[in-house]
């Protein structure tokens, strides 16, 4: 059933031109964390990027400047650590839907929750997860009530926001699902697992519908992202490596070497013009 | 395996020729299993007196581990109990390891005759890499040597002469790892051990076997931790370095490079990478007690979490299948959506965005990362700043036109933007129907509110645009107006979403069509195409992009 999926989006590709001109380079090494990077992400200027590690240390990037904020200085991170010392288990992953006065946050008890960052106050727990939530992204729809989390129970769910229910699952992983992102349109899901493939799965067919893996890659995807127009797919791997996907050929178009250690996290900046990525070897480094 | 090198024995030693690496590897496991165990034996044996705890919890370990080796490969279950993510991948590299070292299609291993010696089973990296090439679906030597380097990181190869676990395509000489030190045996080395280890390096009195200066610190180290047993580590190397001696010349030398190699897989170089390590988010998993998965939803003790689940809910299975069923139910009534109408919306999709997509399409002005330049970021920000000079014409603002075009695609694209949305509002106040945008603002600025202000804004919600005597009535019908009504009783941060999504609908596909067919936006679009017309004379020198411009244009229309 799911390999007819995969022919239909591939079929359906194959009038469309392969893409041959993608230079994607290393444009920028941004050093200074001690430990492991562990999280990214870019600011709304889309030129700074914010990085958490195992050092305890939130780096604000600016090109190659770096300025260091020990954790105790940032007020809101203290907020948040009220408000999330109420799972019972790590919290593996978060967000800020709608603004920042909520925090939406996925953790290793196997749950989901909303908060409210002023008054630490829970909106709303999602629970249905059989294994520890590894990754979730809100989606990018007109209202974005929903959001999809991926856990170490091998599934996708697609929460809704108001009513605290599970809306939609996606089977097919055969390991933990460690990375969750939309597709831009709000769609479909792209996922990332330890099996060593990315799954897309759309939400009006409720079902996968393309699966991006090759014989020669057998470790785990940490991340995944998409480009503006929904085309590629990069996903960070625990091989080093960055591999990029042609979503829709279903075709791997080029892997980004650099990186020393594990890639931990990925992230396409706000306009689309590049991706940040995050490593074990305590670097992060921007591609383009 | 071990059966199956066995009987491979014969053949390939009627060859005349050294023990080849496969049987090496797979014969050595056993003579080196043995080894361990009367290692063990001998170190219970003669050290119990002195010292007894940890010793000999690690003997009984060790002996425990080639127990489940062995288990392990007499059953040829390879599944083992964890399922960690870096056991996935284990199984995976062995699998391709067990190629490579096919008698017949594998890599070739050879016995190479050099000056005064012999060096038993090796290959060379070039050897190494074009196998991959040949049997792997990999076309890019560079990916090859990657891969390869990563396996041989992982113990599984090695350099037969240098700490640094890496693969070069030259002539450099690589050996195969004993099946016995995998990482998959859940080899979690001790100091005592890697003491044991090093003190015994230093009994060999040979040119190659000498310690490197990062060992040699490690062994000072060690030295000074364990200095109360260093005697009892002192002589179980030197029980150890005994049965060495007494083995043949070329299995020691295949013996001794493997030991090292397991050394420098789980006591890396510094600077390389330990890839043993596991992620810390599964590392706690794995020390959570074992939750059982298979079942659904039971509410099963310490699974569950966070509070508001109450206990009452997690111990009536009956409400949880209930859910369940009812997700099953949705499952089904969810109109089922071809896979091909899925792949056609993604197609259109792209086709739609990919000149936005600085990935796909060089823009002009070009990719600030890769030029190093600014401009891009600022023709958007010139053009944001103009908006804000009030009282200018708008057609004389110089948008870019693909800014403008993208309005086109969807009402959320619209409203995305800043500049867009003001249109539109200007649009709708022409229209008299502003008040449904404002009502769709303020909704969606509820939800981003903090907890404290909800109550307050979902009245000022209904009083402005739903209540009977509102200042700016939003015409909603009559069901989405009693749901509303309804949450009015809890108000919420989604009390007002029937109403919005109901009137957002409306919106789409009334007021925004009229606006993308109105002379509003039609000019705007036009406007900074025609620089050149009568409109255009005033900014006659456009900014850098405008031909380009152009020309994408024309391909985008056509």
């Amino acid at each position: 059933m799911t390999v007819a999926s995969w022919l239909a989006v591939v079929t359906v590709a194959s009038r469309l031109d392969p893409i041959t001109t993608l230079a994607v380079k290393q444009r920028r090494l941004l050093k200074g964390h001690q430990g492991k990077v562990l999280c990214t992400d870019w600011c709304q200027d889309k030129r700074h990027l914010v990085s958490s590690s195992q050092d305890g240390k939130i780096i604000i990037g600016l090109d190659n400047k770096v300025t260091v904020y020990p954790l105790s200085l940032d007020e809101d991170v203290t907020v948040k650590k009220r408000a999330v010392g109420t799972h019972t288990s790590y919290m593996s992953c978060c967000t800020f839907p709608y603004s920042d006065q909520q925090i939406l946050t996925g953790s290793g008890d196997s749950t989901c929750a909303l908060w409210d960052v002023e008054s630490g106050l829970m909106l709303q727990s999602f629970h249905g997860h059989q294994g520890d939530v590894m990754a979730l992204d809100h989606a990018p729809s007109e209202t974005g009530n929903t959001f999809v989390s991926g856990g170490c129970d091998k599934l996708a769910l697609v929460w809704d926001m108001r009513s605290g229910r599970c809306v939609q699952s996606f089977e097919g992983h055969e390991s933990d699902v460690n990375a969750v992102k939309f597709y831009p349109s709000g769609d479909a899901v792209a996922t990332g697992s330890d099996d060593a493939t990315c799954r897309l799965f759309d939400l009006r067919a409720d079902r996968e519908v393309a699966l991006y893996t090759k014989e020669s890659i057998i470790f785990g995807v940490n991340a995944v992202d998409f480009s503006v127009s929904g085309r590629l797919l990069f996903a960070g791997y625990n091989d080093y490596t960055v591999n990029v996907w042609d979503t829709l050929k279903c075709q791997r178009l080029t892997v980004l070497y650099g990186h020393e250690n594990r890639v931990s996290c990925l992230k396409m900046s706000p306009d689309g013009t590049a991706i940040s990525t995050g490593s074990w070897d305590f670097t992060l480094r921007i591609w383009a | 395996m071990v059966s199956m090198s066995t009987s491979d024995r014969g053949a390939v030693r009627k060859k005349g020729a050294a023990p080849t690496t496969t049987t090496t590897t797979s014969n050595t496991s056993i003579p080196n299993k043995t080894t361990i165990t009367t290692c063990s034996t001998n170190r219970s044996n003669t050290n119990t007196p002195i010292v007894g705890g940890s010793s000999s919890n690690s003997t009984t370990k060790s002996a425990i581990k080639a127990g489940v080796k062995n288990g392990q490969s007499s059953t040829g279950i390879g599944a083992t109990p964890e399922e960690t993510p870096n056991h996935i991948v284990y199984k995976k590299m062995e699998a391709l390891v067990e190629r490579m070292q096919d008698e017949e299609r594998g890599v070739p291993v050879r016995t190479v005759k050099s000056f005064m010696s012999k060096i038993p089973s090796v290959f060379t990296g070039v050897e190494l890499i074009s196998w991959m090439l040949k049997n792997l679906d990999i076309e890019d030597p560079a990916e090859a040597l990657h891969l390869s380097h990563l396996m041989s990181a992982h113990g599984y190869f090695f350099p037969i002469d240098d700490h640094v676990l890496t693969i070069k395509n030259d002539n450099t000489f690589y050996r195969f790892q004993t099946p016995y030190f995998w990482p998959s045996n859940c080899w979690e080395p001790e100091n005592t051990d890697y003491a044991v280890y090093l003190c015994k390096r230093t009994m060999q009195n040979k040119a190659r076997l000498e310690l490197a200066d990062y060992e040699a610190e490690n062994l000072a180290r060690l030295q000074k931790m364990f200095s109360r047993k260093w005697e009892f580590i002192f002589m179980q190397a030197e029980a150890q370095s005994k049965v060495d001696k007494k083995r043949d010349k070329l299995e020691r030398k295949v013996l001794d490079s493997q030991e090292r190699a397991f050394w420098d897989v789980h006591r890396p170089v510094p600077g390389c990478v330990n890839t043993t390590e596991i992620d810390i988010k599964k590392a706690c998993r794995m020390n959570k007690p074992l939750r059982s998965t298979r079942h659904l939803a039971l509410g099963v003790p310490g699974g569950r979490l966070s509070p508001t689940i109450s206990e009452a809910e997690l111990n009536s299975p009956r409400d949880r299948l209930k859910a369940e069923v009812e997700i099953l139910k949705t499952k089904i009534d969810r109109c089922t959506f071809k896979v091909s109408k899925a792949a056609d919306s993604y197609l259109n999709y792209f086709e739609q965005y990919s000149e936005y997509d600085p990935h796909l399409f060089v823009s002009e002005p070009p990719n600030p990362w890769v030029s190093d330049s600014p401009d891009y970021w600022d023709v958007d920000r010139v053009a944001s700043s103009s908006s804000q000079e009030p009282g200018m014409p708008l057609v004389k603002r110089e948008i870019p036109t693909r800014r403008v075009r993208r309005w086109g695609f969807g009402v959320q694209e619209l409203l995305k933007d800043p500049l867009g949305r003001e249109q539109f509002t200007k649009f709708l106040e022409k229209e008299f129907s502003a008040e449904n945008l404002m009502f769709l603002t303020a909704v969606q600025e509820l939800k981003a509110l903090p907890q404290k202000s909800v109550a307050e804004k979902v009245q000022a919600i209904w009083d402005e645009f739903l209540a009977p005597e509102a200042s700016a009535p939003v015409n909603i019908d009559s069901k989405s107006m009693n749901i509303t009504r309804q949450n009015m009783e809890h108000p919420d941060r989604w009390t007002f979403d029937e109403a919005a999504a109901h009137l957002y609908q409306l919106m789409r596909s009334d007021s925004y069509c009229r606006y993308l067919r109105s002379d509003l936006y039609k000019d705007f679009l036009s406007g900074s195409k025609k620089k050149t017309s009568v409109k255009g004379i005033r900014s006659i020198v456009p900014f850098s992009g405008k031909p380009k411009e152009a020309v994408k244009e024309s391909q985008g229309g056509s």
